[in-house]
């Protein structure tokens, strides 16, 4: 069962994400996007880690691929774009290369300490019928207490990406006269 | 062997996740529209996190999906400032691509 499971979710995972960088529209490539986290959530849950599948589907699914789309439609960039031409000489094979060298070099390290892996653990609480929230609890105790100042210092960063956004794409005075021209 | 006793093991999980940080690799590289760019950005950070999430519960070692929270958080902080960015080149000019935009370099 749990076979059938990473197989699909990996299928699902691969599809999409090779979606992202082939097709030519935008939208399409977003689309596939949506796929690939989709994927990942199940993965998510296949490895308990519950909560952290609802945030992946909310966040990730929900915002930033809504967010993606927004800009996409709102710059009316959603023309397909032409891929049959290279722009550089053998950009794309010197890509595809260094791309399976890196996939390689980081398989390779997987498959010789693959021994130590064997063992799956059991410390991570699963959500059950009985103790639905048993993961947000385990997790939200490593949150709060340990990482708790670096919690406090993510709601800064949020802070300034927020207002640094709004400044950054405010329209000037002045500037508004000759755009709706 | 019997196709129902085979379990997949953290390797496996693990071997997807670099397949999936190497297409994001690639896609970052051969795109030119900086949307797409970012999404290949996006691959990339999802691959980090599934290795993430897979040595938490290899290692049972909750700290793995507080790490992947933490991630999510700027990933998302990443996405709305670089989308601002590309939208107030795209409002100059509305064809830009990764190349066009060399003339940022100092």
């Amino acid at each position: 069962m749990e076979l059938f499971v990473f197989v699909c979710a990996a299928a699902m995972v691969l599809v999409g994400a090779i979606g992202v960088i082939t097709r030519n529209n935008p939208v399409h490539a977003a689309l596939s996007l949506v796929l690939t986290l989709f994927g990942i959530a199940v993965l998510f849950v296949a490895n308990n880690a519950h909560f952290l599948a609802a945030v992946q589907v909310i966040v990730y699914a929900g915002a930033i691929v809504v967010l993606f789309l927004f800009v996409i439609m709102l710059l009316g960039v959603d023309r397909a774009e032409d891929l049959s031409t290279e722009p550089l000489t053998a950009q794309r094979p010197l890509a595809l290369v260094v791309g399976i060298g890196v996939a390689g070099v980081i398989i390779a390290a997987i498959v010789k300490s693959q021994d130590a892996l064997l063992v799956r653990g059991t410390g991570i609480n699963s959500a059950t019928l009985e103790d639905a929230d048993a993961n947000i609890r385990q997790l939200s105790r490593s949150i709060f207490s340990d990482y708790v100042f670096a919690f406090e210092v993510t709601s800064v960063l949020l802070l300034i990406a927020v207002v640094g956004t709004v400044v950054m794409s405010r329209r000037q005075r002045g500037q508004h006269v000759e755009e709706s021209a | 062997m019997n196709l129902a006793v085979i379990e997949p093991t953290t390797s496996w999980y693990l071997v997807l996740a670099a397949v999936l940080f190497g297409i994001g690799t690639v896609g970052v590289m051969v795109r030119r529209n900086p949307l797409v760019m970012f999404m290949c950005i996006e691959l990339m950070l999802n691959a980090v996190n599934l290795s993430f999430v897979a040595l938490s519960a290899s290692l049972s070692d909750i700290n793995g999906q507080t790490a992947v929270f933490f991630v999510l958080v700027v990933a998302a902080a990443e996405v709305v400032v670089g989308l601002g960015i590309i939208v107030s080149i795209m409002r100059r000019r509305s064809d830009a691509t990764a190349d066009d935009l060399s003339v940022l370099k100092g």
